[in-house]
């Protein structure tokens, strides 16, 4: 068993308890999408690429009051360390749910009925809070098609490793640590629009935990705006 | 599709109830609907329970018997734990392969019994890396009107409860059935999983079938018996605020404790 935390608090992966890891962002990385980000948060590497609003196939999916929000999330055969099967797990879809959900309070789909907007995320390499990673990178994507948006999402988990809160849990601390938190929220109204936990959490842990996500998500932010700030303002593209 | 006529009559109503503190049947925001849970129901499991939540009803089974442990946990019994809403439950379910919803439901209420660590997986080895016992748990939804999570979490929990093991001897190195000797689950703690859902800037405990058509999000929260949060799961097309999720944990405690009593009674 790997030693999670040092004497002096120091993680597996040389991080202090309240760091993240590095983040990058890339936006307008697919030439055929109408948005796209590529992300790199730790050792994760994922992409994400949104058509729409667009006609609904099958038609049957389709509202005449409002527009719907689709998301698959999923893993590439060699993100992971033994070959995964490349058909959907029920992992991958319950994370495609979670993600549309965490989403859709951002869009005003209700503009658009009768279309559907499609979010692909693919996983190239996974490594710890790769759903966080690809939600950050999905709605910097969104943004990059131009869809309207209340506001951005962005996700960060927190945790509880050797017995404290920790922000941001990696592949090593999510396996054998405590508890793993994944929160993610709407930065300027503050809601939290994704959030999960398993592990054992006290009362106070629980928020103390929550608030360290919230934190972070905020970070998030920073960078995500950068992203977009780089992509649209500064490079001379547009 | 629902008539989206009537989910909006059905909001306006739910809502005018809400601003003077009450429900479409009556409850108060943070009380939940009778829970009646039997037994037995199922003599040819090892364990079983029928539950009925208001007048969502869930029937589950365990089966317990011996199985080869997962490649990296060798030292642990294996923990199985699925639900599935039967067509003949809700005229709006079809046969066929799951939808997203109902994988959520099955893995929202095996988060709750393992995080929690239910039942101690290290006592259920047979032969170190080779043969454990695995406990399979499936619950059937039949008749559905909403909280399917917190209905088929509390059949999952008893039927558990009053499983009995089976003991196998090992003979050249593989398990064989002793009849007539069993023992009782090692049970740690008592999870107990509480949804609420968000009406505008209301908080409900249990909401039915109706009130889930209006809701704006939901979240469903697993305790254990020493009063800690283990498992917790946000649904829904909408957010809440960091003091809603706060308020969430405390009802998700308090409301727990009453349903843990419920379930001490079968231990």
């Amino acid at each position: 068993m790997t030693q999670l935390m040092s004497e002096d608090g120091i993680r597996c992966d040389g991080r202090r308890v309240d760091q993240l890891r590095n983040i990058s962002i890339r936006v307008g990385v697919l030439n055929n999408a109408d948005g796209s980000a590529y992300i790199e948060f730790g050792k994760n590497k994922i992409l994400a690429g949104v058509f729409g609003p667009r006609d609904v196939h099958p038609k049957h999916m389709a509202n005449q009051d409002t527009g719907i929000l689709r998301c698959r999330y999923h893993m590439s055969p060699f993100s992971v360390t033994e070959r995964k099967n490349p058909a959907p797990s029920r992992r991958e879809i319950e994370i495609s749910k979670v993600l549309k959900e965490a989403l859709q309070p951002a869009l005003i789909l209700k503009d658009f009925p009768r279309t559907v907007t499609d979010v692909f995320v693919e996983v190239l390499q996974a490594d710890g809070g790769s759903r966080c990673a690809a939600l950050d990178a999905a709605a910097v994507a969104l943004a990059d098609t131009g869809i309207p948006m209340r506001d951005l999402v962005s996700a960060c988990a927190a945790g509880k490793v050797a017995d404290r809160i920790v922000l941001d849990v990696n592949n090593e601390e999510d396996q054998e640590g405590q508890a793993d938190m994944p929160v993610a929220i709407m930065p300027n109204s503050g809601k939290v629009t994704l959030m999960q936990l398993d592990g054992i959490l006290t009362s106070e842990e629980y928020k103390t935990c929550l608030q360290t996500a919230i934190g972070g998500c905020r970070q998030v932010y920073e960078i995500q705006r950068r992203a977009l700030i780089e992509r649209y303002f500064e490079s001379g593209v547009q | 599709m629902e008539s989206v006529i009537i989910d909006k009559l059905k909001r306006d109503k739910i809502l005018d109830l809400l601003k003077q503190g009450k429900r479409l049947d009556g409850r108060a925001l943070d009380e939940q609907r009778p829970l009646i849970i039997e037994t037995g129901v199922i003599p040819k499991a090892n364990g079983s329970a029928r539950v009925k939540l208001g007048n969502t009803e869930v029937i589950t089974g365990v089966k317990i018997q011996p199985d080869k442990p997962f490649p990296d946990l060798g030292d642990k019994g294996i923990l199985i734990c699925t639900a599935e809403i039967l067509p003949l439950a809700d005229p709006h379910v079809e046969p066929g392969p799951p939808s997203e919803d109902v994988i959520e439901l099955a893995r929202v209420v095996d988060r709750g019994i393992r995080e929690t660590e239910m039942i101690d997986l290290h006592q259920l080895v047979l032969i170190e890396n080779k043969s454990v016992v695995g406990i399979f748990i499936d619950s059937s939804v039949i008749d559905s009107d909403g909280n399917l999570f917190d209905a088929c979490s509390y059949a999952s929990v008893s039927a558990v409860l009053s499983s009995t093991i089976p003991k196998y001897d090992i003979k050249d190195e593989a398990p064989v059935l002793v009849e007539g000797v069993t023992s009782k689950p090692p049970v740690k703690t008592l999870p107990v999983s509480v949804t609420m859902a968000r009406i505008d800037d209301y908080i409900i405990v249990d909401p039915t079938k109706d009130e889930e058509a209006c809701m704006d999000a939901r979240i469903t929260i697993t305790t254990n018996s020493a009063g800690n949060i283990c498992a917790l799961q946000k649904g829904g097309g909408d957010g809440f605020s960091v003091d809603q999720l706060f308020k969430c944990s405390e009802m998700a405690l308090s409301v727990g404790t009453k349903i843990r009593k419920k379930l001490e009674q079968l231990m």
